[in-house]
């Protein structure tokens, strides 16, 4: 196998590229969630290889909130023309016209219509059975709980205390007319390994994980990124250069920054390593309220 | 806090390097309630920097909030996720945790105690190869550390680790300690294990969990981190023949066809001689493709693509195999059962079976007995429960491959799904393959169903009726079958009365022996529709799944469903039999519509409501329909 990668890596992948090819052989009509963050390139390249010399047997989704990093964007179409991939961005028009956004109508609104009601618009749109989606179980408690195949009603929702069990690796993926099941191939995977595998096997990624200077606003202890001019100015407030970079990405109101002079990979894990905050930290929604990701996640967020 | 453990390391270079030999371990921990299964994990995950200062800050305000330790921070609280867990203070699914040291990863399933949930434990069980079974000390070896283990020893886990905790709680006593390994080791000599560890501990005061304990003079074992840093649990599936169930024909072009899979065990390499196993052709390897390039040797847990030298016809779910050592190939085999769904298992129904990367019709034919995970017992059944365990005989729809699950984890496992609810009902291992089917080979006769039917002037078929006692299905049924003997039509009506009464006569009312009854029913009604006859059936038949099997049994297309639909009430009051008199005074159990219930089929050929419609109308119904499919002439 290739260069360096740990045995423990290899055996992350090896599942990984089951999982994959699993849910390609039995479902009818499935679909990756691409969110444009290392976890979603992870999954893409684990897809890529999975299928060698073929390519994917089914299409890239990337729902659009409209309030992605310019540098996302752009990355996202780079991506779906190097590997010639189908890509289809999905938008929430109805919440466009009423006007939401995370300025306007706060981050738990703006999540709920531009992400979570346009994700399920966008299943029901192309009737897609299986989605894949790069959540891991390291990064949230209520992720710890569920399944590799996790399955959703025909309202897309999801009950915690309902789930199939799932023995060896012997997925079942039988669903009836409506039903979809989400799949996590990289369920199994921290952070580290990430990071790790994307410099093992020299995955790009976003500019935005790492260092530069770049004009952040400081807000309640938080670094925001203005990435335009929608997001409007306090009075007497100006946006300053700092150097820094992001751990996840999200909207760019939502997403906070952290100061860093991590500018290489080799860096991004040291950094990492060392570090005393977890990944979502930067997260706004996940505290917005107790319970927060399982909420979300009940009613249909990935 | 102190810094995370790696932080410690120099360069990343090292790092890097650590983490090239860096091995897996996946374990298990399980224990009765409350025996300190989620401060243990949680332990390990502090102990071993895991915990960053947000999530630290968010348990001190969940600690004030739900915990149970006083104003110590409360552990357990990282690892109950959900919220509902939190409030009663319970576990209650599988959840996965990831820590690590300089020498391993870890991944932990940390499944519940609950007599309700020995699913949730199996399917933690299933990947894992190390369990950690919690013991209070205070407490000893309990009647679910048995059901634990046995469980464990079930899925094939080979190492055991005995956390005698709360060892603080009995002043770390010697004494208690020695008693508990002497009545654990008398109890597991009956259990397939490799090795036995006992280790005392507090996980609530971190005792002998990852650093020694002052507390324990008389103790010189590892701590807990150690020997898990150090167990060697590798059954080694690659030294075991090779195995490869394909998984995904791989053809981006004409001039490439791959077969796509995960190494189940063993090695390959370019040139070596490979069979399938459902037509046993053989070809070699010529080429192992991977996106990193071709490899010279591909070995177990490997994700690859392997091309053949001949044309060979390979679809999902057929396994490659060596010559010398191929799988098992048969449609009979006994397993091992634990049943996972509410609805209960019924011998004879039709489930889904997926081995590998197979999936057929099974049913089970044979329940031989069910296991008493506390005494390990064994005790006649006819049905089994959620969280029952039984050894069964298992029939598929096609012969499979397959290997006993004690030589082979990968390709002697399978689940069992229902039908109906694609709930995941049951998880099996397999023992060892059945002979006896293999040996009777079909005789393939000249005369066959459509020439016996020519010669009738009609096709073949079953007409099947159901509905509740005294919907009229009889009477319907009986209009019918005067109207094709008039038309000159070969028919057979099988009801009841002449299937109770004869061929049924050992079968009773309860759920089970209901199911064999249909079974047998559809069995009769077949070999006639092979004789080319009319089968008009009268069968209250109240489950779908039975209806399914009939149907899938005599095949789409030959078979006519009729659900003669009258409402309860209107079958009460002309209870024609005084049957439901009866059954509502309790006189007869298992009543149809009264005691049993009745599933309303969702996919008849034909309705027919009865309410208010003269019973020669609804029987000119059913010949029309007839007609229509081409069964009879007009």
């Amino acid at each position: 196998m290739p260069s360096g990668l740990s045995t423990h890596l290899k055996r992350l992948e090896a599942e990984s590229i089951h999982i994959i090819r699993e849910v390609a052989s039995e479902f009818r009509n499935p679909v990756m969630l691409y969110s444009i963050g290392k976890d979603s390139s992870v999954m893409l390249h684990l897809a890529m290889k999975a299928f060698y010399p073929s390519k994917p047997p089914f299409p890239l989704l990337h729902v659009d909130t409209t309030w992605k990093f310019r540098e996302m964007i752009q990355f996202r179409d780079e991506t779906a023309r190097r590997l010639g991939i189908n890509l289809i961005v999905h938008i929430n028009e109805d919440g466009v016209k009423r006007g939401i956004s995370p300025i306007a109508s706060g981050s738990n609104v703006h999540t709920q219509v531009m992400k979570t009601e346009s994700l399920r618009q966008a299943l029901d749109k192309h009737g897609f059975d299986a989605a894949f989606g790069g959540a891991r179980r390291d990064e949230e408690k209520s992720r710890a709980k569920e399944r590799v195949f996790s399955f959703r009603t025909a309202n897309h929702t999801w009950d915690p205390r309902n789930q199939r069990p799932e023995l060896w690796n012997l997925y079942n993926t039988r669903v009836k007319q409506g039903e979809s099941i989400r799949v996590f191939p990289i369920s199994n995977w921290t952070e580290l390994d990430v990071w790790q595998y994307v410099q093992a096997e020299d995955i790009p990624v976003v500019p935005l994980y790492f260092a530069a200077q770049r004009p952040v606003l400081e807000r309640d202890g938080t670094l925001i990124m203005r990435d335009d001019e929608r997001l409007p100015l306090l009075p007497g407030e100006t946006p300053q250069m700092r150097l820094g970079r992001v751990r996840t990405l999200g909207c760019y109101p939502l997403t906070g920054a952290i100061e860093s002079g991590a500018a290489s990979l080799d860096d991004i894990i040291a950094e990492m390593l060392a570090s005393t905050t977890s990944e979502r930290q930067g997260r706004l929604i996940d505290s917005d309220e107790a319970g927060s990701m399982e909420k979300k996640k009940r009613e249909g967020y990935f | 806090m102190a810094q995370p453990l790696a932080a410690s390391l120099a360069s990343t270079a090292a790092i890097a390097e650590a983490a090239s030999e860096k091995s897996l371990l996946r374990f298990i921990t399980c224990g009765s309630v409350d025996d300190g299964k989620s401060t243990l994990i949680g332990r390990l995950l502090y102990d071993t920097k895991l915990i960053f200062d947000d999530q630290l800050a968010a348990l001190e305000k969940d600690s004030r909030k739900y915990g149970t330790t006083g104003p110590a921070i409360d552990l357990a609280l990282l690892v109950d996720g959900l919220e509902a867990e939190r409030e009663q203070g319970i576990t209650i699914d599988v959840a996965y945790r990831y820590f690590a040291t300089a020498k391993r990863t870890f991944i932990v399933a940390d499944t519940p105690g609950h007599e309700q949930y020995t699913r949730n434990m199996a399917t933690g069980a299933s990947t894992a190869g190390l369990a950690v079974i919690l013991v209070d000390a205070r407490k000893g070896v309990l009647t679910q550390t048995k059901r634990h283990s046995f469980i464990c020893s079930l899925l094939g886990i080979k190492n055991i680790v005995v956390a005698i905790n709360k060892i603080d709680l009995v002043d770390y006593s010697h004494v208690v300690f020695a008693e508990i390994e002497e009545a654990y080791r008398d109890f597991a000599e009956q259990l397939d294990f490799d090795s036995i560890t006992p280790i005392p501990m507090s996980a609530l005061t971190g005792a002998n969990v990852t650093t020694p304990s002052e507390d324990l003079p008389w103790y010189s074992g590892p701590t807990l981190l150690e020997h898990l840093e150090e167990v060697d649990v590798d059954t080694d599936l690659r030294l075991k023949p090779f195995r490869f169930p394909v998984q995904w024909v791989n053809r981006p072009n004409l001039n490439f066809r791959g077969f796509s899979g995960t190494l189940a065990s063993g090695e390959v390499r370019p040139g070596d001689p490979v069979v399938v196993s459902s037509s046993g052709k053989s070809s070699r390897v010529a080429s192992i493709v991977t996106m990193d390039g071709e490899l010279d040797v591909a070995e177990a847990g490997d994700s690859v693509t392997i091309t053949l030298e001949d044309e060979v016809d390979i679809a999902r779910g057929d396994v490659l195999a060596p010559p010398t050592a191929r799988p098992e190939v048969a449609n009979q085999f006994s397993a091992k059962l634990i049943w996972m769904e509410e609805e209960r298992l019924f011998p004879g129904r039709s489930y889904l079976l997926k081995l590998a990367t197979r999936t057929v019709p099974a049913t089970v034919t044979g329940l031989k007995h069910k296991i008493d995970v506390n005494t390990l017992d064994e005790l006649a059944a006819k049905t089994l429960a959620l969280n029952e365990i039984a050894e069964v005989n298992i029939e598929t729809g096609a012969a499979i491959a397959f290997d006993p699950y004690s030589d082979n984890r990968e390709t002697g496992a399978f689940i069992l799904i229902d039908r109906e609810t694609n709930a995941t009902a049951a998880a099996g291992m397999v023992l060892h393959g059945l002979r006896r089917a293999t040996n009777i080979h079909r005789h393939a006769t000249s005369v066959d169903r459509a020439a016996r039917a020519r010669i009738k002037r009609q096709k073949a078929a079953v007409l099947w009726f159901t509905g509740l006692s005294g919907s009229g299905k009889s009477t319907i049924a009986d209009l019918v079958e005067q109207k094709l003997a008039v038309r000159g039509q070969h028919t057979m009506l099988l009801d009841g009365d002449n299937i109770r009464h004869g061929l049924n006569k050992d079968l009773g009312f309860t759920d089970a022996d209901r199911v064999e009854n249909i079974r047998r029913v559809g069995e009769v009604a077949k070999l006639f529709v092979d004789a080319g006859t009319l089968v008009i059936c009268c069968f209250i038949s109240p489950f779908e799944a039975e209806r399914a099997l009939v149907r899938e049994l005599v095949g789409e297309g030959e078979f006519v469903e009729v659900f003669v639909d009258t409402p309860l009430e209107t079958c009460i009051a002309r209870d024609p039999k005084g049957l439901y008199r009866r059954a509502l005074a309790g006189e007869i159990p298992n009543f149809t519509g009264v005691s049993s219930p009745y599933e309303r089929p969702d996919n008849a050929e034909l309705v027919l409501a009865t309410a208010d419609a003269d019973p020669d109308a609804l029987a000119e119904r059913v010949v029309a329909e007839m007609i229509s499919r081409g069964l009879i002439e007009a």
